[in-house]
């Protein structure tokens, strides 16, 4: 560089650039204006969607270290606490919840052939397993309730203490108080995990129904699949959250160590 | 100071503001509130912000204020409390986090790249309103009797011992946090998939580069504050211990957690100010920015290290001594990156032909405080001094100097750089060099003295202090007082340049960035036509070559 530059005296009532005659615009209804083409506006938006997964990831993680180091923490706890847990009822949630991930798949399959009956079926089905995860989520929930496992005010630890006592814990060892006290941090972990899954599921389901309404109307029988896919994409990232969920929650350490 | 100088103006008795551009397209209060125009919600956020840092600023004045005598004498200590409180949340969360990404890259990005708007407009809106809901719950939080948990929200101080409104507080840190995600998230994809065509990523202007950076660590830290933040309020509403002893919750859980955000957060912070730099330093030096490749991934490193290296503000809480000996290190490791920006700056001005104007004024602010302010913090990452330096005032000079000698400088730097294209008006002159001197000696004297107290034992965070502290704290509350002073001064001369300044011409600096090769203020759409880079960033070469041979034109 030519150390002795200096600016030119110029008189820049033009701005100056190197141009090119505008490259071509498709003008699809849902192309919007400010992307080149329709397709960097797909890359896009499907861009953008996995990057707000990311952030999902990382505010379930929060959660998830949580879960970890109390685990290590208070085993005899997490295992009684997890013991209480219906393995049955969270194994058919997982399979409902797989089902609904497959209508979806689905759903994304029949939007790219341009088959607006069956989209909306797939799209419907999806709804009724989500609906399903919830209902069953539901009975789960109201089991803790009457059997004070709600952290809170009313949480109580009998069942653990002296678990003879009770029908549904009569084989298992009891603990003593001080550990018993920390079943209750397994549970506001178990009820956060899970409640924070469902409301991810609540607004999917209303999402949901947008999207059945705008798939009716023919919206996404035209080639136009982004906000199907990116739908698709959310809905699989609950699915996997719980895949997490299931393992950890219900099924290891259902046993203290010996 | 040479009176050469860059500025070329054009012809004041004939030149006019470009009668079509971004600000004149629409008309009336709801063309603003539901506009999807990148410039536009660059303006709603540097009014909004601006409102935001003199609310903080007066918290900071009333703390300086109470300082001034050894006793606690101007307001009870709970109350003091509340005032470092409101100060933190205020200026950390709704100033410095969003001062320079959401302002000046939401305007800036898009054009520096050749695109007509970020990839999700309607989601940039949505953050600006995110962001004016979390500012509005703070300031409720405030007008219903405060929060005095400090900043940090430290367990189970927040969750169990205060009556104060942690809830309102922590829901509006909350919801802001979804602001910056939403910000970071629209500008990584819109630096991925808008550049316009030739715009390569080494040709992008280092002000990109090191807003992906921040953008970086927006989407990924941020969820995670946000998950401590739920725990918080859980905690608080149902009683129950994840983060309280008593309760079998580790209250270095909350440390963990707050902290993997917290500091990256201030990396999030001075990233976009060390991009401005950048900007500046280049164009008033007429010279490419020194090691360009150096300086862009020394801003992707800054991103990467800065993950790994939060819990230096554990030193003292009972870590393990071996994982406190690796995060010792690490911290001392992401001086080499910041180092890295420092010398290129440096070795960009050697031989360059510097003039000063009011941005370089306020960018030489920059390198000389940031400097002091990043070393000190080398001071701090060395485990056996932090243990006598920590909860000191000698922290509370280390980041202001960071935060506010290097991003505030960083950010009134670029505010100056970029006046004349994002209003067509310039900004007084002689008044706005008076401001830069000005707010660097008031800012010298307010913190310096602050690392003597540190160092002295001066905790942190009490209304009261032992007698002999007072002439050095005088020193600061005289200090902040002229700060004040330089602060005040830009808000007054640049609402009145919007009407009254010298009309700026296109390309005032002479400089080579795409914002300057377009009217000022811009389009609605920025570009007439999609333009097509050929040439670097800080190609001085191919803008004289341009202007000597009247290329081609586009408005």
């Amino acid at each position: 560089m030519d150390n002795s530059f200096s600016a030119p005296h110029y008189d820049d009532t033009e701005p100056l650039i190197v141009h090119v005659p505008a490259l071509e615009h498709h003008s699809t209804p849902q192309h919007r204006h400010h992307f080149e083409t329709e397709e960097q506006q797909r890359e896009a938006g499907s861009f953008g969607m996995w990057l707000f997964l990311l952030t999902e990831i990382m505010f379930f993680g929060g959660m998830f270290f949580a879960y970890l180091l109390y685990r290590n923490w208070y085993y005899p706890a997490f295992a009684a606490a997890s013991n209480q847990l219906s393995v049955p009822l969270g194994a058919i949630n997982t399979a409902i919840l797989i089902t609904s991930g497959f209508a979806m798949a689905l759903g994304v399959y029949y939007a790219e052939i341009r088959d607006r009956k069956k989209l909306v079926f797939a799209l419907v089905l999806t709804t009724v397993f989500g609906l399903a995860f919830l209902g069953v989520k539901y009975f789960e929930y109201k089991e803790k309730y009457e059997l004070h496992h709600i952290p809170g005010d009313k949480f109580s630890v009998a069942m653990f203490v002296n678990p003879h006592a009770y029908e549904l814990t009569k084989d298992e060892p009891p603990l003593a108080p001080d550990m018993a006290e920390k079943t209750q941090v397994f549970f506001f972990l178990y009820f956060a995990m899970t409640g924070m899954h469902a409301l991810h599921m609540i607004i999917g389901l209303g999402l949901l129904v947008w999207l059945i309404a705008r798939a009716r109307r023919g919206d996404f029988s035209t080639g136009y699949v982004a906000p199907i896919e990116n739908f698709g994409l959310y809905w699989h990232f609950v699915d996997i959250v719980w895949i997490f969920l299931f393992p950890l929650l219900y099924l290891i350490n259902r046993h203290p160590l010996k | 100071m040479s009176a050469a100088t860059i500025v070329t103006l054009p012809d004041q008795a004939t030149a006019t503001v470009p009668k079509k551009n971004y600000i004149t397209s629409e008309h009336g209060l709801l063309s603003w509130l539901l506009t999807a125009d990148h410039k536009r919600i660059a303006m709603l956020y540097m009014i909004s912000i601006t409102f935001f840092f003199f609310i903080g600023g007066a918290f900071a004045g009333l703390i300086r204020l109470e300082l001034l005598t050894p006793q606690s004498d101007l307001v009870a200590a709970d109350t003091y409390n509340k005032f470092f409180t409101m100060h933190g949340i205020v200026m950390v969360f709704l100033f410095l986090v969003p001062s320079v990404p959401a302002t000046l890259g939401n305007f800036l990005i898009p054009i520096m790249i050749g695109a007509k708007d970020l990839a999700f407009p309607k989601i940039n809106l949505l953050s600006w309103y995110l962001y004016m809901i979390g500012g509005t719950l703070t300031l409720s939080a405030l007008v219903l009797g405060g929060v005095d948990t400090g900043w940090t929200f430290t367990t189970p101080l927040s969750t169990h011992y205060l009556n104060t409104h942690v809830i309102t507080a922590a829901l509006a840190i909350f919801i802001a946090g979804f602001s910056s995600i939403f910000t970071g998230l629209n500008f990584i994809v819109t630096l991925h998939r808008m550049r316009c065509p030739g715009m390569t990523w080494f040709r992008m202007p280092l002000f990109c580069w090191s807003n992906y950076a921040a953008s970086l660590l927006m989407v990924l830290g941020t969820p995670v504050l946000a998950i401590a933040i739920v725990l918080v309020f859980l905690e608080r509403v149902f009683g129950v211990g994840v983060f309280d002893p008593a309760k079998g919750g580790d209250p270095l859980l909350f440390q963990h957690l707050f902290w993997f955000y917290s500091h990256p957060a201030v990396y999030i912070m001075i990233l976009p100010g060390m991009g401005v730099i950048s900007e500046v330093i280049s164009t008033f030096s007429r010279k490419r920015v020194f090691g360009y490749t150096a300086v862009a991934f020394s801003s992707v490193a800054i991103a990467l290290f800065g993950f790994f290296v939060w819990e230096h503000h554990m030193f003292i809480m009972g870590v393990s001594n071996y994982s406190a000996l690796v995060f010792s290190l690490l911290t001392m490791l992401v001086a080499v990156p910041s180092a890295i920006k420092i010398f290129n700056w440096a070795f960009t001005l050697q031989k360059g032909s510097i003039t000063f104007e009011t941005p370089m004024l306020y960018a030489f602010g920059f390198m000389g405080l940031f400097t002091i302010g990043g070393l000190t913090g080398v001071f701090l990452g060395v485990l056996g001094m932090d243990i006598h330096l920590t909860e000191t005032y000698f922290i509370v000079a280390h980041f202001h100097f960071v935060m506010v000698g290097g991003m505030l400088m960083a950010f009134l730097s670029g505010v100056h750089f970029w006046w004349p294209k994002m209003t067509g008006r310039m900004y007084p002159e002689s008044l706005s060099k008076l401001a830069a001197v000005v707010t660097f000696i008031g800012f010298i004297l307010t913190f310096m003295p602050q690392f003597i107290l540190g160092y002295l034992g001066m905790p942190r965070r009490y209304a009261a202090y032992p007698p002999e502290f007072q002439v050095l704290n005088v020193f600061s509350t005289a200090g902040a007082t002229i700060l004040g002073v330089g602060y005040m001064l830009p808000m007054l001369y640049l609402a009145w340049s919007l009407k009254y300044g010298a009309v700026a011409g296109n390309n005032p600096w002479q400089a080579t960035g795409l914002e300057w090769q377009i009217q000022s203020p811009p389009l609605t759409e920025n570009f007439v036509e999609t333009p097509i880079m050929d040439h670097e960033a800080y190609d001085y070469e191919w803008l004289e070559k341009q202007q000597t041979e009247g290329a081609k034109y586009i408005g």
